[in-house]
Order: structure tokens, then sequence, then C-alpha cells
């Protein structure tokens, strides 16, 4: 592309521009993945620290029950909340992507989603308390009062809060990229409302709607936060078991086997994805 | 159909705001707990600006937001150019480690940082976990956001208008400097405020990598939440809730500017 270039320029021009940030990745996530698949297979010592044998000890523990029963929460709040934000989520972007003041309804579906993470789960916390303002509304119509956390509905509800503008907006990309054309021509041919939408339009927003599932997946299944404060040790996901095994519990080793199973499931929902979406398909996530 | 749209559209739009709405109110009001407003008050403002610990946490999160956005800005910059740019060996592997911070849960890349910091401190003697470690967690995830973002900004540009820059007789340099960055700009801009934001949102990295004296807003709020619901955390929410809805309107009004 360069040819007034030597050799020699082009090595320093590759050095210069990738090398500070190709070493910080390869130091700063290269290494410590590897190091999170070394401690895996190794042994908690007497003091919390890590050492040998080496073994597979740590993941046969994490096929107990116990831990077993942590995965399949973690899923289903994972599924769950994809559900629940596609049904919130895919009319909005609709609406949003119609509206003649679009810029300012994605403007304020943004701002709540900038605002802390932590206040939005804390919110809920505090609608949902004993004293909260549910319960205030509830108890106007003698109702209540009801302990609404901790519980597995609490935990989606604010999962859902937290992650639905991540479903939006790619549906709502999608949504803007939208041949229209199609569904007039499937009017022209007879087609009723619903099956218009169905064979023309509901197809050409799928790539919207995967993206916006792993979006809100991937996070959803992997977050500590919203159980730890809303489930309140009711519900334990499997972030929240690796978040004790590097906190209170001390064994490191078992905490890295967890998240290598977490990782794992990741990657291989992000491969069932790239093989419905082809190569674009993880490029498009960002 | 149509009011049927508008109405599910203002349910989840109340759904957005009501929480935060609720938050907001509740932080004048006088009552310390539960829902009746029992008169307006500015108490709980000032018993948080009397907490010299909230400045200090407030000056730890800048700190860190600065520094970090800072690095991860212009290392990811140079990074998405060579990218972009240049064929070199190890570039294959380099585009998936790119994408590992923006598919990797939090926890996994907070614990993974942790272990890290702990391998290299029984090796070498450092780091001590600081502000300094949560900085170079911040870099790692904010990298690799500004470096795709940057990236696909850098895609979009015409090569004849940098190849007329050479033929005018520009260096190297002088292109990078003269040409590529004012029209890479944008990009840089959406990528350093995208970091900024990234790390003033940050709880689980720093959770895991902060040591004592490197406690930052998010985990003061997180242990303070940890104790139960406090008007004080009410006033600090609203605070930065008003805070972000500045940042957020000046990029909008950015934004609006430049089409």
């Amino acid at each position: 592309m360069n040819e007034a270039a030597t050799p020699g320029q082009r090595i320093l021009r590759v050095l210069v521009t990738v090398g500070p940030g190709g070493l910080w990745l390869f130091l700063f996530v290269l290494l410590p993945s590897l190091l999170v698949l070394l401690a895996s297979f190794l042994s908690r010592g007497p003091y919390g620290e890590l050492g040998l044998p080496l073994g597979l000890h740590n993941y046969a523990r994490a096929l107990q029950p116990v831990y077993l029963e942590a995965f399949a929460q973690s899923l289903l709040v994972g599924v769950w909340a994809t559900l629940l934000s596609a049904l919130l989520g895919y009319p909005l972007a609709f609406y949003i992507a119609r509206h003649p003041k679009r810029d300012l309804l994605l403007f304020l579906l943004l701002l709540p989603f900038l605002t802390n993470f932590l206040i939005r789960v804390y919110a809920w916390l505090v609608l949902l308390q004993r004293e909260g303002l549910v319960n205030a509304f509830l108890g106007a119509f003698g109702l209540g009062p009801f302990a609404f956390y901790p519980s597995f509905g609490a935990v989606l509800l604010a999962t859902v809060y937290t992650f639905l503008p991540f479903f939006v907006l790619p549906v709502y990309a999608s949504v803007e990229r939208l041949d229209w054309q199609l569904l007039e021509a499937a009017y022209d041919l007879g087609a009723r409302p619903f099956r218009a939408f169905l064979h023309a339009v509901l197809p050409q927003t799928y790539p919207g709607l995967f993206a916006g599932s792993v979006l809100v997946f991937i996070p959803a299944m992997g977050t500590f936060v919203v159980a730890d404060l809303l489930g309140a040790g009711r519900v334990v996901l499997i972030g929240n078991l690796i978040q004790q095994q590097f906190g209170v519990t001390r064994d490191w080793a078992f905490g890295a086997a967890l998240s290598v199973f977490l990782m794992g499931f990741v990657l291989l929902s992000l491969y069932l994805y790239a093989r419905i979406q082809g190569e674009r398909g993880l490029e498009e996530l960002v | 159909m149509r009011r049927l749209l508008s109405l599910h559209a203002l349910l989840v739009y109340l759904f957005l705001y009501g929480p935060i709405l609720v938050i907001v109110a509740l932080s004048f009001n006088e009552s310390r707990r539960g829902v009746r407003f029992s008169g307006f008050t500015l108490d709980w403002y000032r018993a948080l600006f009397q907490d010299p610990r909230v400045l200090e946490y407030f000056l730890n999160t800048l700190t860190v937001a600065l520094v970090s956005t800072l690095v991860s800005t212009v290392l990811g910059t140079l990074l998405a150019l060579g990218m972009v740019r240049y064929r070199f060996w190890g570039k294959a592997l380099l585009r998936y480690l790119l994408y590992v911070p923006v598919v990797v849960p939090d926890v996994v890349m907070g614990i993974s940082l942790l272990l890290l910091f702990a391998f290299s401190r029984e090796l070498f003697g450092f780091p001590r976990l600081s502000l300094l470690t949560v900085i170079l967690g911040h870099i790692t995830f904010q990298l690799a956001f500004v470096t795709l973002v940057v990236r696909s900004r850098l895609l979009l540009l015409d090569p004849a208008l940098e190849e007329a820059a050479r033929d005018l007789g520009a260096r190297g340099f002088q292109t990078f400097l003269y040409v590529t960055l004012p029209l890479a700009w944008p990009g840089v801009a959406a990528g350093a405020l995208l970091a900024l934001t990234l790390s003033l949102d940050d709880f689980v990295v720093t959770f895991f990598t902060a040591g004592p004296g490197a406690t930052t807003l998010p985990l003061y709020i997180y242990s303070s939440v940890k104790l139960g619901v406090s008007p004080k955390v009410h006033a600090l929410s609203t605070l930065i809730v008003g805070l972000s809805a500045v940042f957020l309107a000046l990029g909008y009004a950015l934004s609006r500017r430049r089409v």
C-alpha cells in the first residue's frame, strides 16, 4: 500500500502503532486467560494459596449437583431475561424507528442506561423493599405487604431492567435498514397484516434479534451483582459462586475452574450465534 | 395497532424511568425509611458533602477514569490504525484478543486480572493491589472498545486522501497528524467517550483489582447498599444521574451539530 516505505520503515510503523496496544492485550488479556486455565488445574493450599497437586479435581467438583444447580439457575436467568427483553424491546424498537423524534427517543433510552449500573439495581431494592413503593401501592388495595426479595423474580426483573437497551439498540439498527416495500408487496399479494409481518418484516430483523439476544444473554448469565443484591443468598448464580471463591472461601483454583466452565458456555453460545449469523455476525455485535 | 405500539412504548419508558425518579424523589425526603413523603429536605446532600470519604472516593473515580481513558484512547487509536493499514504476523490472534474483553463476563475478567497481579506479585514483588491495578484493569477493557470503534471509523475513510498527502510530499507522521487523525477524529472522540463511560460505570473489575485506599464511588455504593437502603445513597445516586444526563446531553448536542 505504501510504496515509498522501505521494509525497515514498515516494521517501525507496525511497531509504533500495533506494538504498545498489542503488547497490552498480550500481557493483560492473553496471559491472564492462560493463568485462569492453569489455576483451574491447581489446588487450594492450607492458607487459601494456589498450590500443587495438579489435577482435574476442580472440574469434577464443579459437576456436583449443588454447582450444576447454580449453572441451571444462571441459564434460566439468561433465557428468561432474553425473552422478556424481546417482548419489551422488539415493539419499542419499531416505535422509535418510525417516530419523527427518534433521536430524542433514543437519547431517552440511553439516559438510564448510562446511569451507573449499581444505582439501577439499587433502585429496585428501594422499590421492592418491605416499606417500598410497590408494597405501598398494593397496600392501597388491601394487599400485602409482600417480601418481594430475595427472590428469583426480583433478580430477573432487575436484570431485564439493566440490560434492556442492549436488546433495543441492535433491533433498532435493523429496523432502520428495513425495506418497507416488501411489506407493501406482501399486502399487494393479499397477505393479512400478521402474515405480512411474519414473512416481510420479521426475517429482516433477525440479525438485530440475534445480536440483541447475545448481548442480553451473556451478561445476564455472567453477572453476580444483581443476584448478590436482590437474591441476597437465596438466588445463587454461577457468577456469585465465582465471586465467593475469590472472596470469603479463598479457593481460587475452584473459582478458576468455574470461570473456565462459564467461559466455555459463553464461547459456545457465541459459536452458535456466529454459525447462524455468518462471518460478519461477531463484528456487528460491537 | 399504532395506538397499541404507542401505549407499549409509553409503558416501557415508564418502566425505565420510574425507579430512577423514585430514587431522585426520595433523596429530598425527610423520612429516613419508607416511601411516605414527609417533607422536603436537603439534609442527605449536606450529610454527603460533609463526609470527607465521599470526596476521596469521587477523586479516586475521576483519577481512574481520566488516566485510563487517556491511555486507552492513545493506544487504541494507534492499534486501530496499525490493524487497518498494515499486515503483520499475529494479526489474526490480535483480532481475537480484541473481542475477548467485549464478550467475557465481567466476573471472569476481574478474577483473571486478579490472578495476573497475584502471580506477578509472587514472582516480581509487584504490583500491590491499589489504584494503579484498578487503572490497569480499566485500560484493558477500554482498549478493546476504543480500538473497535476507531477501527470502524478508519475503515470508512477513503485511502486516496492519504495517498494524496504522500504524493504532496508528506511523511508518515505528517500524514497521520494532518490527514488521518482529523478525519478519524469523530471515531476517536466517540471511543474516548465510551471508554470514559465504561470506566465511571465499572464495578466488577474494580471490585477485584482494588486494594485498600482505592475505593471508588461504585465500590462505596455497593458496600453501603449491602448495609441497607440509605438516603445518603439516594442523594449520591441523584447527583450521578444528573451528571450522566449532562454528559449525554452534551454528546447528543455535539453529534447533532456535526450533521
